[in-house]
């Protein structure tokens, strides 16, 4: 191929086109992830969720985006109309950035900067427009309040989430994504075990800057106060709606990145092969996992009860067995290859398993009403944070130069230090509101 | 490409910057400002300065300009979308603008020849711009970096004790 | 912002008129809002983020249900008091045709009694359970509506297989029951209770000890005990904030004497007291139904007081322990077949006149979950 691409835009030709796939996988993948949300939703609910459009209601996103794409595009009369435009584009645009920079595996990245991490933090700073300039451009009151006020949830979180990544970036070394894994297949341990304090605050922090349940008040339909999306109906909405999921996949991507071990499987290091060949036992997980799912597929393909459930439950049963096939046959590719495959399920796999726990959180607890959430940020987990970042620096230093030889006792030691302070921050995190007392000022 | 990337960076900043001064719409100029920052940072990330590049954009996009577009929704609601410019000084600013555009231009000129990037230029464009960074402000910097520190402390708790309505 | 007079439409408000500051705004929820639980209008007065006043606009769901009374026989009027509380349709129902039977001297058969005092505990449950989900989904805890749905879906299939309608029964009948139990209504009655206590440790698990729970309910909406009494305040709402009082303890009905139970109070008349003591109560509401379906008595279902009813003229104030609270029906008769004129006394009503004190001082944010925690149906509230 060398010859065909002049040299000049050789370097540029991958990242493209690893561009394009990501800008045309997304929105599917935002949608299925909708999808997930709702069956979820479903099951802790004791019901099905969507059931009519396609099989289990696979189909389901399509109607939505179709839905959406043929509504009629209403602007507000006195809406400031460039404005009303650019904010959900801002939003969506901002979300699909951050894609640039995060490893879906060891070879998929569009661009490995070496303050990839820091780029992503930058760009979901700039995510904030889309929500403050949404709620500007609706010309209504309550859409500004409650789009300032979600900004200044935006703000406060990610102060704490970026405070809380700062842990997992010391003991990793870099700024790049790559090397932040390939530290962890150093150490030789995901980071979420030696500084689950840290992994915690993020938890919350990310939770809270994508806008979920239970930090969802300033866009929760009960409430008094408008949202900022109120206005925007058809694909406008869409584009917020898609940019709101796009961000969970991007803050659930960094936590694996940082804390789960971004694309290596569990125990990277440990090498026992099969039978003398070349294949390593825990690789052979993937295809255990998709065999084990398609014999589950087999399993209800008789039990359902219409005819073409049948047929699509067995499909969806074959395609476990490809895609196990396929996890197998990788195994014989070149390094490449192979690397790529199974790096990308296991970074999909946790991306996944992070945003489940998104949504079990989401259905289980009630929201914060929004002062009780600022002082829930402010005095609790900005103070967790900086001692988190103090306590683990402490131990990395002390390790380096006292000649520590046990990861896991400091990491221990540090959880302790942590939850004794966690402990005593939280009284001060959840203050009970104060009880109607008239002519008090806020 | 390198050149075209550069050329396309600086009139993007240019051209937001024509633009932000021009707009009626204080919230429109806002916007304008927060593109000409960003190609700003795009400039940075060209000669090498990753981590100013980062920074510029966590810090004056997602930090001072939110301040300023909160501040600018928050107050004057109505009146900050009805101000009117002020137009009377036209043609005096244009004057001195073209003044100040030769001025500057002629410096330039005059001096093309002596404009030189030094090897010691060419050493501080590295790649590990991050650790530099923070090697110079903690290592040889120190002083001025933790004075700079105190001195965003004083502001934050001076803001929050103005703000408060009960101390 | 320029300063000016209030003027309600109405020419009188319960929100002072004072002239609005520079910060006061007057806010109005509803009467289509998701949050109100009907059509409610609340037009709050807000300081910034707190309320300092508050006004509520009803009426949006007045049938005239008291004129039509007047021109309806007891026994044609016994399907309109449904529709007032249409949530706990069956206690409204038990109120009137006790009342009647007071005023015509006579009492329902045992069986009768008891058979009401079971299908009125289910009631009672249901009602609490339909309480419960909205409640909880307004403070933003989306699953245990669900759960609640659930649960109180297996008691409309009781009362369906009762009387034929799940939510609007006309159960009862003056002088007794139309309809003896059907075959498998103690299996029924005792699989749901059996089941039911599990089912409120579930709802317990998922809010009780939540912190996010407790911070959006305790200390909102305090109602104390003696503004609770001089508001007229009855059911939950007054047993929340430490009165012990209870009709069905206090002047017994139907069969509760029989029974052994108790009456949850609780201390502070929070949010969260009213929460803890609704969910006691559905248990004490097991209790009875397990009790009585031990032994429900043989015998007539109604009593002998013929077709055509014409009570001596007199009248009546008979009052139940509905789900909602007190729950009143005062009625004059003439000596004729139509009663001269029948009141109700609603609990919905008169509990949401305490809505004013619990606003006050309360977020915007708060005023959701004070709606909720005093559980009104506009059908009670405007008849």
């Amino acid at each position: 191929m060398n010859h065909v691409i002049p040299p000049s835009i050789q370097a540029y030709v991958l990242p493209v086109l690893y561009g394009v796939v990501v800008v045309a996988l997304l929105p599917l993948l935002a949608g299925y992830i909708v999808l997930l949300e709702r069956k979820v939703m479903a099951d802790m609910q004791a019901r099905l969720g969507p059931m009519r459009v396609g099989p289990h209601g696979l189909l389901q996103p399509i109607a939505d985006a179709l839905k959406l794409l043929i509504k009629e595009d209403i602007v507000p009369e006195k809406a400031d109309r460039f404005l009303f435009w650019c904010a959900p584009v801002l939003s969506v645009t901002m979300a699909l950035l951050a894609y640039a920079a995060i490893p879906f595996g060891p070879v998929f990245q569009i661009a490995d900067l070496n303050v990839g991490l820091l780029f992503i933090l930058a760009i979901s700073s700039l995510g904030i427009y889309g929500i403050v300039l949404g709620g500007w451009a609706s010309n209504s009151h309550y859409s500004l309040l409650g789009a300032l006020r979600s900004a200044a949830q935006l703000v406060s979180y990610e102060t704490a989430a970026g405070l809380a990544l700062v842990s997992g970036l010391m003991l990793a070394g870099s700024l790049s994504m790559k090397d932040i894994v390939q530290a962890q297949y150093d150490q030789g341990v995901w980071f979420v075990f030696v500084v689950p304090v840290g992994f915690f605050i993020y938890l919350v922090g990310s939770i809270a800057e994508t806008n979920r349940a239970p930090f969802d008040l300033p866009e929760a339909e009960s409430e008094l106060v408008a949202g900022y999306m109120t206005e925007y109906s058809g694909f406008r909405w869409a584009l917020y709606f898609l940019g709101e999921y796009a961000n969970m996949v991007v803050v659930a991507a960094i936590a694996t990145t940082l804390f789960l071990g971004g694309w290596l499987r569990p125990f990277a290091r440990y090498q026992d092969h099969l039978f003398g060949t070349s294949i390593e036992l825990l690789d052979l997980l993937p295809t255990i996992l998709f065999l084990a799912a398609a014999a589950y597929c087999f399993w209800l393909a008789p039990r359902q009860p219409v005819q073409i459930q049948k047929i699509v439950m067995a499909l969806v049963g074959g395609l476990c067995l490809v895609l196990a096939a396929g996890m197998t046959g990788a195994l014989f590719a070149p390094d490449a290859v192979r690397l790529g495959i199974h790096g990308a399920f296991w970074f999909l796999a946790k991306v996944f398993a992070y945003i489940y726990a998104f949504l079990w959180i989401r259905f289980t607890f009630p929201r914060y009403r929004f002062d009780q959430l600022m002082r829930l940020g402010w005095r609790f987990l900005i103070p967790l944070a900086l001692v988190n970042v103090i306590v683990v620096g402490t131990t990395i230093v002390l390790q380096q130069n006292w000649e520590w030889r046990h990861p896991m006792l400091s990491a221990i030691v540090t959880t302790a230090i942590m939850l004794g302070v966690a402990a005593f921050l939280a009284r001060e995190g959840s203050a009970p509101s104060e009880p109607a007392e008239v002519g008090e000022g806020n | 490409m390198n050149s075209l990337l550069f050329y396309f960076f600086s009139i993007l900043a240019i051209a937001s910057a024509i633009l932000m001064v021009t707009r009626r719409n204080i919230v429109h100029g806002a916007v304008f400002l927060i593109t000409t920052l960003l190609a700003t940072a795009g400039i940075f990330l060209q000669l090498q300065a990753e981590f100013l590049f980062v920074v510029q954009i966590i810090l004056y996009v997602g930090g001072i300009m939110v301040l300023f577009v909160f501040v600018i929704m928050l107050v004057n609601l109505d009146v900050s979308l009805h101000l009117v410019q002020f137009n009377r000084m036209k043609f005096v600013s244009t004057i001195l603008a073209v003044v100040l555009a030769g001025h500057l231009f002629a410096a330039f000129w005059i001096t093309r020849n002596s404009l030189n990037l030094g090897p010691r230029g060419e050493a501080m464009m590295q790649p590990r711009n991050t650790e530099s960074v923070g090697q110079a402000l903690f290592q040889n910097y120190m002083l001025p970096f933790e004075i700079a520190s105190i001195l965003l402390l004083v502001a934050m708790i001076g803001a929050v004790v103005m703000a408060k309505r009960k101390v | 912002m320029s300063e000016s007079r209030i003027n309600a439409s109405n020419g009188s408000s319960n929100v002072t008129t004072t002239v609005l500051g520079a910060d006061e705004i007057i806010l109005n929820m509803g009467p289509q809002h998701p949050s109100t639980h009907g059509v409610l209008r609340v037009k709050l007065k807000l300081d910034g983020e707190r309320v300092v006043g508050s006004e509520c606009v009803i009426g949006y769901l007045h049938r005239g249900v008291e004129k039509i009374a007047e021109h309806r026989s007891y026994q044609q009027f016994a399907p309109y008091v449904d529709r007032m509380d249409y949530v706990a349709a069956v206690s409204n129902g038990l109120g009137y045709c006790e009342a009647v039977e007071k005023l015509l001297g006579t009492e329902a058969p045992p069986r009768a009694r008891v058979v009401r005092t079971i299908l009125t505990e289910l009631q009672r449950i249901a009602s609490h359970l339909l309480w419960l989900g909205p409640h909880a989904l307004d403070i933003g805890a989306l699953t245990p509506v669900f759960y609640c749905f659930r649960e109180r879906e297996e008691i409309l299939k009781i009362f369906e297989k009762y009387c034929g309608a799940r939510l609007t029964t006309h159960a009862f009948r003056i002088g007794g029951l139309q309809y003896e139990t059907y075959d498998g209504f103690e299996q029924d009655v005792k699989r749901f209770c059996e089941d039911f206590d599990k089912k409120v440790d579930e709802y317990e698990t998922l809010l009780t000890e939540n912190r996010i729970w407790v911070g959006r309910t305790k200390g909102v909406g305090i109602l104390s005990a003696q503004d609770a009494i001089a508001l007229g305040v009855t059911g939950p709402v007054l047993r929340a904030s430490g009165m012990k009082w209870d009709i069905r303890k206090a002047m017994p009905y139907a069969a509760y004497d029989q029974y052994e139970w108790e009456i949850p109070t609780r201390p502070t008349g929070d949010t969260y007291d009213r929460y803890l003591v609704r969910m006691e109560e559905m248990r004490q509401s097991r209790r009875i139904c397990l009790q009585a379906i031990e032994n429900i008595p043989s015998g007539p279902i109604m009593a002998r007081i013929g077709k055509v009813l014409k009570p001596p003229p007199g009248e009546v104030y008979h009052s139940i322990e509905a789900p909602k609270g007190e729950l009143g029906y005062y009625i004059v008769s003439d000596g004729t077949t139509q009663a001269y004129r029948t009141r109700v006394r609603p609990p919905s009503f008169i509990n949401l006149q305490a809505f004013d004190k619990m606003a006050r001082g309360a977020l915007v944010a708060d005023v959701v979950a004070i709606i909720g925690t005093i559980d009104i149906v506009l059908g009670e509230v405007d008849r």
